[in-house]
């Protein structure tokens, strides 16, 4: 019994969204570390941050860019803050956005003589399709046979991207094409853009706001909240456990597949298998950026979206490679977890999201 | 379970060695390439998966061992360049993956931090390090080249198969024969399992907890860096970004697959090693084409199907993944 107060009591700090000041100290922190680095390298760190930033976030076309860049970036964070919501850790989003990327493309060049909307949903809702059933094997597995998620969606990383590689590379390759690569998907399909800016972005913002709605205040939401925070809990108050982890799961892959959907019908315009590394770990540092709260991921997303919009242009004018972004983002997830910074602010809240492989 | 699944490796025994026996009356020659090959891909996968093992059997998940692969291999690389000597390489990529070990250990030991984050944390940060740090076009001054062991080697198949490898694979087995031999013959190994599974009572006992805990991490480590050194100083010879395309989590199913047990993780990286080594070799001939990405997820999906069907029987060690509190029950 004492264990369970205890449980109810840790998990009032788990979520505890806590001080703001901690992400951003974080970002600074980060940049610092890495100005460093750069300083080590005979570069200029003063030159190269002020390039990053002002083609980010100096133009309107910058902007542009760094919405489209940002646009996976929000669904990917999604994922993983609906799964932590539940207290699952999904490190399975990299997969599941493959598989939505890919049978997006497929539904973009290989189905034709669509009127454009239909297409467009048609593709979304094929991303959202295959990136939930990536999703759901890991929510099944979890539930009924008590494997633990981390490990399944490690192992179904690996297999997805073997699958995806496969399809690209032999039936659903461009023809003639060293490349591997499929076809471009059709004029039809593409996703419209409001003036300059894409529309897959408003339709992420959309869907964070919703989520915010759903987990803040519906029962649906207060399921999932109250089975991440403590399922014995959830389990008195009469809430299916199975039930809803295996619905966060497929509901987490689902937003996953919709984020490599929106990548290929509004920026890359196919699928190649290179395109997208790296987005599904993003979305862990986004997350925990935004403090696993739905909203608080756009912020993060715009931030990295635009780091990574501006990358190429620091190398030409600071002559600092891009990979520095990937640099900055692991110090950001680490100064951002540690307890180093949190421990200024009194806010202790670095309790263990995950257990073991076990349960 | 326990007789049931020892009856099933032999069975697995018997089968592999009926197999090969057949095989080599066919053609010697052939078989024994592809058994010397499997063994030059079995041993990077057996030893990540020892890295696994030595830090969950004391109570450390670590999903960063494809980050301390990648960092070590880089320093490897880099170090064995600057330094014109591969030894010289050897050591500090072993320097750096106790460095990478401490890391975590920190983090999840000191700070009590979520160990799945820290790992995500290596991960990431070593993609972060090597690719900022990379740069095109360098040659390594030599290689560890093959050394047969005198005597060893001129045994018919096995003399071929085993002994007919660079320094690093010698030193590979001699870890991998000690881990199994430490874990489940040693004080140590025994101090280190009861850390695993039940902290309290190895507190109780006397025995402190989170120095165990480091100590372990910390040669799991040094394991990794020889891991990584065998990858680029003695089977590829040459560096680029992503180099270890995902042998840190092959590692895990590897080691989830040999039930945390190094003789296992061997036997199941051996399988791997064969079933790849096998199907290059068909391709070769071209009896069947097999597509090589269906050779690469085969133990990814093997894991999850031997997961799902015995879920509940295949057992982490119990205390994993969580930081231990003086006094918890």
């Amino acid at each position: 019994m004492s264990k369970l107060i205890d449980e109810v009591k840790d998990s009032r700090r788990k979520y505890d969204v806590g001080s703001w000041i901690v992400p951003i100290i974080a970002v600074v922190t980060a940049m610092l570390v890495a100005s460093v680095l750069m300083m080590a390298q005979g570069l200029d760190p003063m030159l190269a941050y002020k390039s990053l930033f002002t083609t980010a976030f100096g133009s309107s076309e910058g902007i542009a860019a760094t919405l489209g860049k940002a646009t996976p970036l929000v669904l990917s964070g999604l994922a993983v803050t609906l799964g932590l919501r539940a207290g699952l850790f999904n490190i399975g989003v990299q997969g599941q956005l493959l598989t939505g990327a890919l049978a997006s493309a497929w539904a973009g060049y290989a189905l034709t003589n669509l009127p454009p909307l239909v297409h467009i949903a048609l593709a979304l809702a094929f991303g959202f399709f295959f990136g939930a059933i990536v999703g759901a094997i890991a929510g099944y597995l979890k539930a009924f046979r008590g494997v633990h998620e981390v490990i399944t969606t490690i192992m179904l990383n690996s297999i997805v991207m073997g699958i995806v590689d496969y399809l690209a590379s032999n039936p659903f390759k461009e023809p003639d094409q060293a490349l591997t690569r499929t076809p471009q998907i059709l004029d039809s399909v593409r996703l419209p853009m409001f003036g300059n800016f894409p529309s897959g972005f408003f339709l992420a913002a959309a869907l964070a706001f919703l989520m915010w709605w759903i987990l803040g205040f519906t029962t649906t939401g207060f399921r999932f909240n109250t089975v991440g925070r403590n399922r014995f809990a959830a389990w008195y108050a009469g809430i299916s456990y199975k039930k809803t982890i295996f619905f966060a799961m497929l509901f987490s892959g689902g937003i996953a597949g919709l984020g490599g959907a929106v990548e290929t019908l509004g920026i890359t315009y196919r699928f190649e298998p290179a395109f997208n590394l790296g987005l599904g770990f993003d979305g862990i540092t986004i997350a925990l950026l935004g403090r696993v709260h739905p909203v608080g991921i756009i912020p993060g997303a715009i931030l990295i979206g635009g780091m990574r919009a501006g990358a190429a242009n620091m190398q030409f004018d600071a002559g600092v490679a891009p990979e520095l972004v990937d640099l900055l983002l692991a110090m950001i997830l680490f100064f951002v977890t540690a307890p180093l910074i949190s421990r200024f602010f009194k806010n202790s809240s670095n309790r263990s999201l995950t257990g073991g492989w076990g349960n | 379970m326990i007789t049931l699944i020892k009856r099933r490796g032999s069975y697995y025994f018997l089968a592999v060695t009926l197999a090969t026996l057949y095989l080599y009356s066919q053609s010697a020659n052939i078989t024994t390439s592809v058994f010397s090959i499997a063994v030059t891909f079995a041993m990077p996968l057996a030893l990540a998966a020892m890295v696994g093992i030595m830090c969950e059997r004391t109570g450390i998940v670590n999903i960063g061992i494809e980050g301390t692969l990648l960092l070590s291999s880089f320093v490897a690389f880099y170090v064995a360049i600057a330094a014109k000597s591969i030894v010289i390489g050897f050591l500090v990529a072993m320097a750096t993956g106790v460095a990478m070990s401490l890391l975590l250990a920190l983090m999840s030991v000191t700070w009590k931090m979520d160990q799945i984050i820290a790992g995500t944390i290596l991960n990431i940060l070593a993609t972060g390090l090597t690719s900022f740090f990379y740069i095109q076009g360098n040659m390594l001054p030599n290689m560890f080249r093959q050394k047969p062991i005198p005597g060893l080697s001129n045994l018919p198949f096995f003399g071929d198969v085993l002994f007919k490898h660079g320094l690093l694979m010698y030193i590979g087995f001699v870890v991998i024969i000690t881990l199994y031999y430490g874990l489940f013959h040693t004080p140590w190994g025994l101090r280190t399992r009861a850390v695993g599974e039940h902290p309290s009572s190895a507190d109780t006992a006397g025995v402190s907890v989170s120095r165990m805990r480091y100590v372990n991490v910390a040669i799991a480590g040094a394991i990794g860096g020889l891991c990584g050194s065998y990858l680029v100083l003695e089977l590829v010879g040459s560096w680029n970004r992503g180099f270890t395309a995902g042998k840190g989590f092959t590692a895990l199913a590897l080691m989830i697959f040999g039930r945390w047990n190094p003789m296992g993780a061997l036997a199941a990286a051996m399988f791997f090693g064969l079933a790849q080594a096998g199907a290059n070799q068909l391709m070769i001939n071209g009896t069947v084409n097999i597509p090589p990405q269906f050779v690469g997820i085969l133990p990814y999906v093997m894991t999850i199907i031997v997961l799902a069907i015995s879920a509940g029987k295949v057992r982490p060690p119990a205390a994993e993944g969580q930081p231990y509190e003086k006094g918890q029950s």
